[in-house]
């Protein structure tokens, strides 16, 4: 806890900042005060926790989900054949200077207002860091190991199970303490463009009401998400890789 | 001085090998021949570049003969993988597993597992290592890696062990306790080592006897008998007949430079 008491103490005083400005601008529509976003909040907890929450949590399950799937498999057959990686790895590297969220407005027209236009939006951005982060794991496999491994007559499953995939794992979970966050944001930006219910979706419903504390207040819980989920995956990433000096 | 039998634990016969390159071949073996007898402690020494740590590369396959055969046993054996102990240049210990699953790879690889307790645990105890089953190799000392990688390659169960250079990133003290304790292990396990070393009085103390490599490509190498009995002891290297020898070596060494 001791490690955290300065940003503890930086926040404070930022939201003591921002609490003045606002009451002295007393633009509530624009800048609402935080006393008043926690007003909000707690007002609105039912409707929020019970009814949008758990619409957005599925979209960033599912997309996680799919984009964990893909992006091992993907970063697996890259790593096996040469040829593949050739072919797909500079493309990666390439689409990431496409404005995704630019382009998030097609995926409503293709899927409507189904939960996969979300979906696909969550998946797209952070199947990146998943795929590079665990592709680039298994090329850190050290050369002089695998030789070991060679000497000692490994088979190819044992060569992959026991030693590529051991190698892979730090930066696996670099990558995905990457995505985690990013999969909140997918699914709101989502939710954003079209959709009938979710954190994101109630977020712009309040904007267009020029109500400031709605639009911070779902914004609140999506940042708790994110942090709940990113302390997840340090947890199992120290859990898992007990070895590491942390 | 310990018994040995005649039969050869390696051999190599008429063997040719080269790297290649853009440039072309760079030959480094040419119709090499030479013989280590079954229980034989044999030192390698010559330049850095001269082609030591690649005798051992062709012994254990990772690196294919252009002609000629390797013996182990005095039988030819085409694929060498999983037959021979070897310890690299560096421990090449894998930080995410434990003393105990580090030495116990090679069991793992055959599936062994039903050996893994018992033999590694006893064995770790012989090691000195009693203790440490459960830590990880960034929590050891460099002379304890040494010994967990030098376990392994004895617990791939072949009689021949290839030692690159295990010694040569310890201190001066740490080193004359590993060497000690690497003869009291091969005492002990009766095995055949061929050992990669920099440093002559090293050699000196360990070996039966010492291959120098003068030239690369290497068509033979130079055979010295240490004229020393066993147990050794480390003053027994201030012998007359020893520091001659050494001093010979050494001269060697310094003309080619
Ligand atoms: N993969 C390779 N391709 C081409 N040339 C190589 C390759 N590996 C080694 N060589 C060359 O072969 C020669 C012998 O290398 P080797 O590693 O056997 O030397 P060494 O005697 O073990 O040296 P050191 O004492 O520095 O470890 C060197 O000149 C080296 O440059
Ligand atoms: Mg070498």
């Amino acid at each position: 806890m001791k490690n955290y008491l300065y940003s503890i103490i930086l926040i404070t005083i930022f939201l003591f900042i921002w609490e003045t400005g606002a009451r002295f601008v007393h633009t509530s529509f624009i800048l609402p005060a935080p006393t008043e976003i926690a007003m909000k909040l707690w007002e609105l907890k039912v409707e929020l926790l019970l009814y949008h929450l758990p619409v957005t949590l599925v979209i960033i399950a599912i997309g996680l989900g799919i984009s964990l799937v893909l992006g091992i498999a993907l970063a697996i057959s890259m790593n096996i054949s040469k040829t593949l990686e050739q072919a797909i790895y500079p493309i990666l590297i390439t689409s990431q200077t496409i404005p995704i969220i630019a382009l998030a407005p097609i995926f409503v027209l293709w899927f409507g207002y189904s939960i996969w236009s979300k979906v696909i939006v969550t998946i797209i951005i952070t199947f990146f860091p998943i795929t590079v982060s665990t592709f680039d794991g298994f090329q850190s496999t050290s050369k002089e190991l695998k030789e070991l491994f060679q000497t000692l007559g490994a088979t190819k499953r044992q060569l992959f199970f026991k030693l590529e995939v051991p190698s892979a794992l730090p930066s696996f979970f670099s990558g995905l303490k990457v995505a985690v966050p990013m999969s909140v944001i997918g699914a709101a930006i989502g939710e954003w463009l079209g959709a009938q219910a979710g954190l994101g979706y109630f977020s712009r419903r309040m904007m267009t009401q020029f109500n400031g504390a709605g639009v911070f207040a779902p914004i609140v819980i999506l940042s708790l998400i994110g942090i709940l989920l990113f302390i997840t995956v340090v947890l199992l990433e120290k859990n898992i890789l007990k070895w590491r000096r942390f | 001085m310990r018994e040995q039998n005649k039969k050869a634990a390696l051999q190599f016969k008429n063997v040719d090998f080269h790297y290649k390159n853009t440039e072309g071949k760079i030959p480094i073996l040419k119709n090499l021949n030479f013989s280590v007898a079954d229980g034989e402690f044999v030192s390698i020494i010559g330049a850095s570049g001269s082609g030591k740590s690649t005798i051992f590369r062709l012994i254990v396959g990772l690196e294919a003969l252009t002609s000629g055969s390797i013996c182990l046993n005095e039988k030819a054996v085409d694929n060498r993988s999983g037959k021979v102990g070897y310890m690299p240049q560096q421990d090449l210990l894998m930080p995410w597993r434990t003393v105990q699953q580090n030495a116990a790879l090679p069991l793992e690889l055959k599936k062994e597992n039903h050996l893994d307790r018992k033999t590694v645990k006893n064995l770790l105890e012989a090691f000195g290592l009693k203790g440490y089953e459960n830590k990880y190799p960034h929590e050891l000392s460099g002379g304890m890696r040494q010994r967990v990688s030098f376990l392994r390659a004895t617990l791939s169960g072949s009689n021949v062990l290839l030692l690159d250079e295990p010694f040569s990133a310890l201190d001066a003290m740490t080193k004359l306790y590993m060497q000690e304790w690497l003869l009291e292990q091969w005492e002990q396990q009766q095995s055949t080592i061929l050992f990669i070393t920099h440093d002559i009085s090293e050699a000196l103390f360990l070996s039966d006897r010492i291959f120098v490599i003068t030239e690369t490509p290497i068509t033979a190498l130079k055979e010295i008998e240490v004229p020393l009995e066993r147990p050794r002891r480390q003053q027994d290297l201030d012998k007359k007949e020893v520091t001659e020898l050494k001093n010979n070596l050494l001269e060697q060494f310094r003309t080619r430079v």
